[in-house]
């Protein structure tokens, strides 16, 4: 059985306010109890409203937060050794919310050859990697532009040529398509895709549009710190009543199919596309006149 | 309006002096500086007044660049001159009330303007044929030595560089946050002094959070992408030093030792 890649047990997370005495003042529990396991190669999404914890729960993937209670273990690290930190950072790179906050070069190819540098690449083989990483994500052709030219949808992508570079096992996207405009949110998520279908490699994708996450292959709804749902984007999506009352939206496809089916149409649950819902539609009427 | 500022000054073409390191020429515009300032008759400047020109030829900069560059320093130059017109002991060749200009004071003054403008110039030279990246990396290996006494040389060098990503960012970002002042009704334009530095309070507050905040979220993205400062760094773009790189050298040198040799009233030079 392949060892899982990232495996949380009753992993839980605390923000303490403190006051100016040093005194707790409150604590918010975000992330509470969470036990996960990812397989490599998996695509998995996480949805949740905001301040439901994903974004802490991503953030101790890749050690930036460790864990008030519990454990996880990235490739059989845990990541409270701290002689593994670097190690944890290289296999579990991580994609932000927003792109200008994250690109330090002032050349799309010296950003790329960032990671490399700190985890001492010799020169030549950063960039082999650059050139790779940056034909992955499709933004070659930019390599001697400056980052401020480039509309939000391309900066992403740069972002995540730049965790690639590092040859990490998984990609953690904390809402990578959050700041975007609709056609920079396509643009990002079809990197992601490749990424996963091209290169096998192991994608956490969380975010809060429905739309992204109907192509991946395990969704976890996660609020008020714990998962409250798990399963296929069909199983999740096809509990409508369960998702609205977490205040997420449903795709449009499947809420249409949804109140269809209230009306009395006979079409089944958890439809994902339009292409779906049109056979649904067809075979629910010529049973009718059957 | 706001968003035309040129960082730095760099101006791209493939010249000679562009591809070379950039601590030959941090070095090279430090030694031309100094011989500036060790010439001290017409010959030194004519000699220094011709390397410059030949530099200048090489980079194929427009020379209406290195113009523009003086133009801030006009002021400042003035008053250098004046001061020393003015103020230098000597003969007097012209006097009224208890304004005198000595014999001296022209000379001194003439020699100033000619060693200012070429400082100038010559530094625009390194700043316009280098980008302020490239030079940020030059100054941090010729500082490496300073490591030794615990200046944090790469420190220094990475928040420069950062520095300068994020400036368009800011301006950007100051430009936004003043329009949406202006249109809740801000001034920004009238009243005196004092009115217009207290109008830039509801600018500079967000200003200052969004960057404090763009500051945590780049820590944040630096660390996850496995910085450490510059234990175990390696290079994508490591300096190295060219065939051009020595010949430089060997030019600037040479330059030097003559102005040196010849650019200084010596006993056997006493006619100049």
């Amino acid at each position: 059985m392949p060892m899982s890649l990232i495996k949380t047990k009753k992993l839980t997370f605390e923000y303490i306010r403190r006051d100016e005495e040093g005194n707790v003042e409150a604590i918010n529990r975000a992330v509470d109890e969470v036990d996960l396991e990812v397989k490599a190669g998996e695509f998995i999404a996480i949805l949740g409203h905001n301040g439901s914890g994903k974004s802490t729960l991503a953030k101790h993937i890749n050690a930036i937060l460790y864990p008030t209670e519990g454990s996880i273990w990235v490739d059989g690290m845990d990541s409270m050794d701290e002689d593994k930190l670097w190690k944890i950072r290289q296999t579990a790179g991580m994609v932000f919310q927003n792109p200008d906050n994250q690109i330090i070069g002032q050349v799309i190819e010296e950003d790329v050859g960032f990671g490399p540098e700190n985890i001492g690449v010799p020169t030549e083989e950063i960039w082999q990697r650059v050139e790779e990483s940056l034909k992955t994500v499709g933004m070659w052709e930019y390599r001697k532009h400056s980052p401020n030219k480039l509309s939000g949808g391309q900066k992403q992508r740069v972002s995540i040529a730049g965790v690639i570079a590092m040859h990490p096992k998984c990609i953690v996207l904390d809402e990578p398509t959050a700041m975007l405009d609709p056609s920079g949110r396509y643009e990002v998520i079809r990197a992601a895709r490749a990424l996963n279908d091209v290169e096998k490699m192991t994608v956490i994708l969380i975010t809060h549009y429905m739309e992204e996450v109907v192509n991946a292959d395990r969704v976890i709804v996660m609020d008020k710190g714990k998962v409250v749902l798990q399963g296929t984007p069909r199983e999740v999506f096809s509990q409508v009543e369960k998702l609205r009352e977490l205040r997420l939206d449903v795709p449009y496809v499947t809420l249409l199919a949804y109140e269809l089916k209230q009306k009395g149409m006979n079409i089944p649950d958890g439809i994902l596309t339009i292409d779906e819902l049109v056979e649904a539609i067809k075979r629910a009427k010529s049973v009718r006149r059957d | 309006m706001i968003r035309d500022i040129t960082l730095g000054q760099y101006y791209h073409a493939e010249s000679e002096v562009h591809k070379l390191d950039p601590r030959t020429k941090v070095v090279g515009t430090f030694v031309f500086i100094i011989a500036l300032f060790c010439v001290s008759n017409v010959w030194g400047y004519i000699l220094a007044a011709v390397y410059l020109a030949l530099v200048i030829k090489l980079s194929t900069v427009p020379f209406k660049y290195m113009i523009k560059g003086m133009k801030p320093i006009l002021f400042l130059m003035m008053i250098t001159v004046l001061f020393n017109l003015f103020l230098t002991a000597g003969e007097p060749v012209w006097s009224w009330w208890k304004l005198s200009i000595s014999r001296e004071g022209i000379i001194v003054a003439c020699k100033m303007a000619v060693r200012l403008t070429f400082l100038i110039m010559g530094s625009s030279v390194m700043t316009l044929t280098t980008t302020p990246n490239s030079l940020t990396d030059g100054l941090e290996r010729l500082l490496r030595p300073l490591k030794k006494i615990k200046v944090p040389v790469h420190e220094i060098s990475m928040m420069m560089s950062i520095a300068l990503r994020f400036i368009p960012i800011l301006i950007e970002e100051t430009d936004k946050i003043m329009k949406a002042q202006m249109a809740r009704g801000a001034d920004f334009e009238s009243g005196n002094l004092i009115k217009k530095a207290k109008s830039l309070v509801p600018l500079l507050v967000p200003l200052f959070i969004s960057a404090f905040r763009r500051a945590n979220d780049l820590a944040m993205a630096m660390e996850a992408r496995c910085y450490h400062g510059d234990e175990g760094r390696t290079k994508m773009k490591p300096l190295h030093y060219d065939k051009r790189d020595y010949f430089a050298y060997l030019a600037i040198w040479l330059m030097f030792a003559i102005c040196i040799a010849f650019g200084r009233s010596l006993w056997w030079a006493w006619w100049l």
